[in-house]
C-alpha cells in the first residue's frame, strides 16, 4: 500500500522522531510512504477557537494536499479526528463536502490503521519496559479507539503493560485550552499525571503526541521518573 | 452587569488551586461511579436504552407545542389550575399571585432547580413569606446562603463537621459528626414546617402528557410532604419536561436514577394527579402549575443544538466532567454547573457574558458519553464558539488566527517559520508572551530539535 503520512504541524516541528518512526514501522511492513510537504497545519486550533471560516480554509488545503493519495495516516488522534469527523462538517452544504468526506474514509490513526486496515498487531518490535497508555480523548471518543493500541503493544517483546487509574481521565490539554485556561489544565494534569506517575512505569504511551507534549511537560516540571514516549517510537524499536 | 468572566476566572484560579477541596469532591464521587458501573451492568443493553430514552424526550420536544397542550389539557380535567410564564419574572408573579389570593404565611419547599433559575426564594422573602427548604441538601446550601453546588448534590461540596456547626448556630444543636444525627437534626426540624405551611412548592422531573400527570423523583421523601400536607401546590417546571406517557417515563425513570446517582430506582418516584378530589381524606385543595419558557424556546429555534432540551438534569455530565471536578459547581456562576450548563446558559442568558463556560473545557467528550438522553454536549461547546467567534468576534482573536493562516497557507513560510521558532524557543520561553508564558508557568517544552520532520524527511529521501 502507499502511505500518505499525516505530521502534525507540532510533531513536524517540536517532536519529528514521532513522525520517522512512523514512517519507520510502516515501512518495515512493507509499505511505500510518502510526504507531502505541501502539508501544515490541519486547522483544528482555528476549529476550536470558534474560527471556522479559518479552520475551513485549512481543511480545504488539506484536500488538495491529500487529493489522489490512496490512504493518509497520522500518529495523532487528535489531528485524525479533525479530519476525519470535523472536516466534513465544516464543508458540509459546500462544493467540498464529497471530497471531504472521501478523504474522511481514507484516513486513519496510526495504530487504528495496523490492527483495523492492515489486520496486524505484532510488528517484530522489542521494548524490554514497563509502560503505561494514556488514552487520548479524541483517539477514544472521537475515532472510538480503544484495544488497537494496546492489542499493539501487547505484542511487543519484552514489554510489560500497565493500566493506570484515571485511565479514561484527560490530560487537560486541548489545544489552546491549556494555555487559554492554565489553572485548569494544570489541575488537570496534575490528577492525571500523578495517576501515571504512580503505576511504576519507566514510559507513559500514548497515540496521541499533544497529550504527550502536556503529560510530558508536567511530569519533566515536576521531576517525575516516567517519561513520555509514542506508540510509533516505542513500534519502530526493532526486535 | 457584573463581568461573569472575570468572576469566573477568579473563582476557577482559586478552586484550581485547592488541592485538599478537589480531593474531597473526588472523594465524594469515588462511590458513584463504581454504583453506576454496576447499576448499568443490570440493563440488557445500556447503549439501546440510551437510544430509548433520547427517542422518548425527541418525540416530546420536536412536537412541544402539540404534546404541552395534550398536557395541560389532561392537567385541567385532572382539576388542577395550568400558568404559563414567558419569562422569570411572569413566573415570579404568578407564584406570588396564588400566595398573596391564598393569604398564605408560610411556604415550604421540595429540590427545584428552576426556582433557582428565577430567584424564587428571593422575590418570596422580600414579599415578606417564610420559605424553607425541605430536601437535606437544599436546606443545608440554604442556611449557608449559598447557590446549589450541583444541582443534584446541593451541598456534596460541605464537609460534616461544617453541617454540624451550621445546625448548632441556627438550630441550637449539640454539635456531632454522625450523618444519621444530622439528617436526623434537619428532619424534627422540617416536620413542623410541612404542618404549618399554607403552599408547597415543587418541581418537576416529567410531564406526562397522556394522563395530565407530573413526576417528582427524590430520595428523601421530602417532596411528598411538600405536595401532599399543605393547603396548595404549585409545582414549576420548564417546559421541555413533558413526556408522550408513562411508556416513555418507564425508560427514563431508571436512566435517571441510574446515570445520575448510580441508583437502580430513586427511593421515591410519585406521579401527581391533581388536587384533592371528593371523598379523599388528603392531598391539596389547589394544584397549581407554572409552566416556564425562560428562553427555552429560544433554544428549540436552534435545530443544531435542539436536543439540549432532552436534558433530564440527572447530572452525569457534572459527575464525570473533569473540569467541574477541578472547580468545582460554585465557580460556573450558573444554575445549570458542568456541562450541560456551559452549553444552555449561553442560550437562556445571552452568548456573549457566557461564552467562556464554553471555552474552558478541553474537548475531552467524557459528558457526551455519559448523558443517558445522548446530548451531544462537547459538539455544542464547539457550536457555542464557533457562534460567539461570529457574533462578538474579538480583535486579539481574529489577529491570532488569520495571522496563523498566513503562516500555514505558506508551507514555505511554515517551515521558516519552524526553524526561527526552533531557534530561538529557550528565548521565548522566558518572555511573558500570550500562551506560551502561561504553559510554561507549570509545564516544560521539549527541547527544540535541530532539524524539523520535513527537514530530516528531505535529507533522507534525495
Amino acid at each position: 500500500m502507499r502511505v500518505s503520512l499525516f505530521v502534525p504541524c507540532f510533531v513536524d516541528q517540536l517532536t519529528p522522531k514521532v513522525g520517522l518512526a512512523t514512517a519507520k514501522v510502516l515501512k518495515r511492513l512493507g509499505h511505500e510512504v510518502e510526504f507531502r510537504s505541501a502539508q501544515t497545519c490541519c486547522g483544528q486550533p482555528s476549529f476550536n477557537s470558534g474560527q471556522w471560516d479559518v479552520a475551513r480554509e485549512a481543511a480545504i488545503r488539506a484536500l488538495e494536499v491529500f487529493r489522489g493519495a490512496e490512504v493518509v495516516v497520522g500518529p495523532s488522534g487528535s489531528c485524525v479526528a479533525m479530519m476525519r469527523q470535523f472536516y466534513p462538517e465544516l464543508l458540509k452544504g459546500t462544493p467540498h463536502a464529497a471530497e471531504a468526506d472521501d478523504l474522511a474514509a481514507r484516513t486513519f490513526e496510526f495504530s487504528e490503521f495496523l490492527v483495523k486496515k492492515l489486520g496486524v498487531t505484532d510488528v517484530g518490535a522489542k521494548f524490554a519496559k514497563k509502560v503505561t497508555y494514556h488514552d487520548g480523548c479524541h483517539a477514544l471518543r472521537e475515532l472510538r479507539l480503544k484495544e488497537e493500541p494496546r492489542q499493539l503493544l501487547r505484542a511487543v517483546k519484552g514489554l510489560e503493560l500497565i493500566e493506570t487509574e484515571e485511565g479514561e481521565t484527560c490530560c487537560g490539554f486541548g489545544g489552546l485550552f491549556s494555555a487559554k485556561f492554565p489553572m485548569i489544565s494544570t489541575a488537570m494534569v496534575q490528577v492525571k499525571g500523578g495517576a501515571l506517575a504512580r503505576t511504576g512505569a519507566d514510559f507513559v504511551v500514548s497515540s496521541d503526541p499533544s497529550c504527550l507534549l502536556q503529560i510530558g511537560g508536567w511530569l519533566s516540571r515536576e521531576g517525575k521518573p516516567i517519561l513520555p514516549l509514542h506508540i510509533a517510537e516505542v513500534l519502530a524499536n526493532d526486535a | 452587569m457584573p463581568d461573569s468572566k472575570a468572576i469566573f476566572l477568579k473563582d476557577a484560579t482559586v478552586n484550581a488551586a485547592d488541592g485538599d477541596q478537589r480531593a474531597f469532591i473526588r472523594k465524594a464521587l469515588g462511590g458513584y461511579y463504581t454504583n453506576r458501573d454496576l447499576q448499568k451492568a443490570r440493563y440488557r443493553d445500556w447503549e439501546r436504552a440510551r437510544d430509548a430514552a433520547s427517542l422518548a424526550k425527541w418525540s416530546a420536544v420536536n412536537d412541544l407545542a402539540n404534546v404541552l397542550e395534550k398536557f395541560t389539557a389532561n392537567f385541567e380535567r385532572n382539576g388542577g389550575v395550568v400558568h404559563w410564564a414567558r419569562d422569570a419574572a411572569e413566573a415570579r408573579a404568578i407564584i406570588l399571585k396564588i400566595a398573596e389570593d391564598a393569604k398564605a404565611k408560610a411556604i415550604v419547599k421540595s429540590k427545584c432547580m428552576t426556582s433557582e433559575e428565577i430567584h424564587l426564594n428571593d422575590a418570596l422573602e422580600k414579599a415578606g413569606y417564610g420559605v424553607v427548604e425541605s430536601d437535606l441538601g437544599e436546606f443545608i446550601q440554604q442556611l449557608r446562603g449559598e447557590a446549589p453546588y450541583h444541582f443534584v448534590f446541593p451541598c456534596m461540596h460541605v464537609k460534616r463537621e461544617a453541617i454540624s456547626e451550621l445546625f448548632t448556630k441556627h438550630l441550637g444543636t449539640a454539635p456531632t459528626d454522625s450523618p444519621e444525627e444530622l439528617t436526623m437534626i434537619a428532619r424534627r426540624h422540617l416536620r413542623q414546617l410541612y404542618v404549618d405551611a399554607d403552599i408547597g412548592i415543587t418541581g418537576a422531573n416529567f410531564l406526562v402528557a397522556e394522563t395530565g400527570q407530573i413526576s417528582i423523583t427524590e430520595n428523601e421523601g421530602n417532596a411528598r410532604l411538600t405536595a401532599a400536607l399543605p393547603r396548595i401546590h404549585i409545582a414549576l417546571s420548564g417546559i421541555e419536561k413533558v413526556v408522550n406517557n408513562l411508556d416513555d417515563l418507564s425508560v427514563l425513570l431508571p436512566m435517571l436514577a441510574t446515570a445520575g446517582a448510580g441508583q437502580p430506582m430513586t427511593c421515591y418516584n410519585t406521579l401527581y394527579s391533581g388536587p384533592r378530589k371528593k371523598g379523599e381524606c388528603d392531598g391539596p385543595e389547589e394544584f397549581h402549575i407554572v409552566l416556564l419558557d425562560n428562553a427555552r424556546t429560544r433554544l428549540l429555534s436552534d435545530p443544531e443544538q435542539r436536543d439540549a432540551l432532552h436534558c433530564i438534569r440527572c447530572g452525569a455530565c457534572l459527575n464525570v466532567c473533569p473540569i467541574f471536578k477541578n472547580i468545582g459547581g460554585l465557580a460556573y456562576g450558573t444554575t445549570y454547573q458542568g456541562p450541560i450548563g456551559s452549553v444552555i446558559t449561553p442560550h437562556l442568558r445571552g452568548l456573549k457574558q457566557w461564552n467562556h463556560l464554553s471555552g474552558a473545557s478541553s474537548l475531552c467528550g467524557a459528558c457526551t458519553d455519559a448523558c443517558p438522553v445522548r446530548i451531544d454536549l462537547h459538539h455544542h461547546l464547539l457550536h457555542n464558539r464557533r457562534n460567539a467567534a461570529k457574533e462578538s468576534p474579538t480583535l486579539f482573536d481574529r489577529a491570532f488566527h488569520n495571522g496563523f493562516n498566513f503562516v500555514i497557507k505558506r508551507p514555505w513560510l511554515f517551515a521558516t517559520g519552524g526553524r526561527i521558532f526552533r531557534a530561538t524557543l529557550p528565548l521565548l520561553q522566558k518572555l511573558p508572551l500570550p500562551y506560551m508564558g502561561a504553559w510554561m508557568k507549570t509545564r516544560d517544552l521539549p527541547k527544540a530539535p535541530s532539524q524539523s520532520f520535513r527537514d530530516q524527511w528531505k535529507n533522507q529521501n534525495v
